[in-house]
């Protein structure tokens, strides 16, 4: 049988490609959030999951250190995706990307700062609107920033807007839909097309009921 | 700068020592040959020239990839080579005019602003070969031939086939009537096969049948019969379309009893360098390796620019890729080692065993008679008045 390596993030993402991944004949032999393993074997032998950080999957499969892998489009927008394939969304892990701040606050004097881990998303979408913007890189906590005053508003994958409340912050612009992606590294498409095509055609009819 | 990091090289950049520039050298050789023995002619392009003539032709796919500076003489932007093949093929329409087909391979150090490979290397050793001036599937599968020879001869083993064919996108965007902006849009997705984000864009926005096409082209992909599918599902996209999968069709079937035993796999969807391709495309993948070893396809009229459009069609591939995938090896040879002395007879010996093809190593005073460190197995002695080769002891 073809050797498949899939890689997937731990959390939400893992707990909802499960099924999916059921769809298809796979059941992980371990549970990501008791094991400290890396490499989860499967019921299937030639299959097997490792375990990356959500923002590492498509590096892995765009070298083809695994074969497919799922990734939020979040993800995906900011890698950019080169040399990779996204056949299939899996409706999984929906958010939006949005533009959040103070709805109150007075707009800001000079050029508006923002604070984000998406660098490339954020300045895109202020880019297609004509306006020069000030990113400000941060790595977690981004409600944080505009309320210490280190930027005027965030850029982040809103789901129940939560935190964004706690915190006094509304969301303000709508960036993107956010859901996860079945990637695919391109060689793995061309060398064992068999198995990968049928992977994806079994995915997409449990997707689509 | 510190002393420490006064040897670091810039990302990217790197140098081969001795035991890896042996067999890198070992292997250029042989390809060289090899081209020379199927009627290759060797060019040398320049390493650096005026930007316009880098990057007319290619579109512009090599812009953001190609070193640049200003030549203090002529007061305009020179770029350094990132991609052989534009000079090649500027060669071909202006220095070689004639109209017989041309046969050029070349040989030669790239340099990229960015690395697009894993292993993240900015200056491969481009090598390839380019056939200009004839149309049709005999030079298609002559240039595939010898890109699978290439890579036999380098050791690089269980090598996969893929077939493209860029024609087919090209046709159907057109027979959609897209505009510009829209076909470079669709371009992006189809190259991705983001099958959601291409259905988004097409919903509604195009008549039936175009759209269909157009959405279905990311999923024509599989073994050969991937081709006889496509004449049924795209069978509304007219002459070019089914020309395109005829020529496909040709090639592969040629190909099939040629290598029966190489697999082959078809991506209609497959547009890399879709900005200067204009017909077949092709690349060779290895098991393991995330990205293509090999590639080429068709382009023709890029000499257009230079003031003569020809058929070309060609492949290239990186030499540092292939030595490290491959099995080739090259040893060192044993040396005779010989000592410090000016006497005239074992100058003599000294020169006509090198003449042999004898590696001999000169001791130099004052240094350690090391023989065996500086891979010696032999040291030459005097016996009377002849010197001789003998052993060395352990």
């Amino acid at each position: 049988m073809t050797a498949l390596t899939i890689a997937l993030s731990k959390g939400r993402i893992f707990r909802e490609t499960l099924p999916l991944l059921a769809a298809a004949g796979i059941t992980p032999a371990e549970d990501p959030e008791t094991s400290r393993k890396l490499i989860l074997d499967t019921n299937l032998a030639e299959v097997k999951l490792v375990i990356v950080r959500a923002t590492d999957v498509p590096t892995y499969v765009q070298y083809g250190a695994a074969d497919l892998g799922v990734a939020g489009k979040d993800v995906l927008m900011e890698h950019g995706g080169d040399g990779l394939y996204e056949p299939l969304d899996l409706r999984i892990a929906r958010c939006r990307l949005m533009v959040a701040g103070d709805p109150d606050a007075p707009p800001p004097r000079g050029r508006l700062r923002v604070a984000t881990k998406y660098v490339n998303a954020a300045r895109r979408h202020y880019a297609a609107q004509g306006r020069q913007v000030e990113i400000i890189k941060l790595y977690g906590s981004m409600e944080l920033a505009p309320l210490v005053g280190l930027a005027d508003c965030i850029v982040d994958v809103v789901d129940t807007g939560n935190t964004l409340r706690a915190n006094g912050l509304a969301p303000l612009e709508h960036i993107a839909d956010i859901s996860s992606r079945l990637i695919v590294n391109r060689a793995a498409m061309k060398m064992k097309h068999a198995r990968v095509k049928e992977l994806i055609e079994r995915m997409a009819t449990a997707v689509a009921a | 700068m510190t002393v420490q990091d006064r040897w670091l090289l810039p990302e990217g950049i790197e140098e081969i020592l001795p035991r890896d520039a042996r067999r890198l050298e070992c292997l250029r050789r042989t390809l060289v040959d090899l081209y020379d023995l199927w009627g290759y002619e060797l060019v040398m392009p320049p390493f650096i020239e005026f930007l316009d003539a880098l990057l007319t032709g290619t579109g512009h796919d090599l812009q953001l990839q190609t070193f640049t500076l200003t030549d203090q003489l002529s007061g305009r932007m020179l770029g350094v080579r990132a991609d052989m093949t534009p000079q090649v093929a500027r060669i071909d329409a202006h220095q070689l005019a004639r109209e017989l087909p041309n046969r050029l391979c070349y040989l030669g150090t790239v340099l990229r602003t960015r690395s697009d490979g894993f292993g993240g290397s900015r200056s491969p050793l481009q090598v390839g070969a380019e056939l200009y001036g004839h149309v049709g599937i005999e030079s298609d599968l002559e240039v595939i031939s010898l890109m699978l020879e290439t890579l036999a001869r380098a050791g690089v083993a269980d090598v996969h086939l893929d077939l493209g064919h860029v024609g087919l996108f090209r046709a159907l965007a057109a027979q959609a009537g897209l505009d510009r902006e829209t076909e470079r849009e669709l371009f992006e997705r189809t190259q991705k096969k983001a099958l959601p984000d291409i259905h988004a864009m097409l919903a509604g926005a195009l008549p039936a049948p175009a759209a269909m096409m157009l959405l279905r082209l990311p999923e024509l992909n599989g073994g050969i019969e991937v081709i006889g599918e496509a004449r049924s599902v795209l069978a509304a996209g007219g002459e070019p379309v089914m020309a395109a999968l005829e020529h496909l069709a040709r090639t592969a079937e040629v190909l099939e009893r040629r290598f029966p035993e190489l697999p082959i796999h078809v991506d209609l969807a497959e547009l890399r360098g879709y900005h200067y391709h204009t017909g077949l495309v092709f690349a060779a993948y290895v098991p393991g390796q995330g990205q293509a070893v090999a590639r080429g396809g068709r382009y023709d009229g890029i000499g257009r620019v230079f003031g003569r459009a020809r058929p070309a069609t060609g492949f290239s591939a990186d030499l540092k890729t292939l030595l490290e995938l491959g099995e080739c090896s090259a040893l060192a040879p044993a040396a005779v080692f010989a000592p410090a002395s000016d006497e005239p007879a074992l100058e003599a010996r000294v020169r006509e065993l090198r003449a042999q093809g004898v590696r001999v190593i000169r001791a130099l005073p004052g240094m350690p008679e090391d023989a065996r460190g500086l891979g010696c197995e032999g040291g030459l002695v005097r016996h009377g008045d002849a010197w001789v080769v003998e052993p060395i002891g352990t």
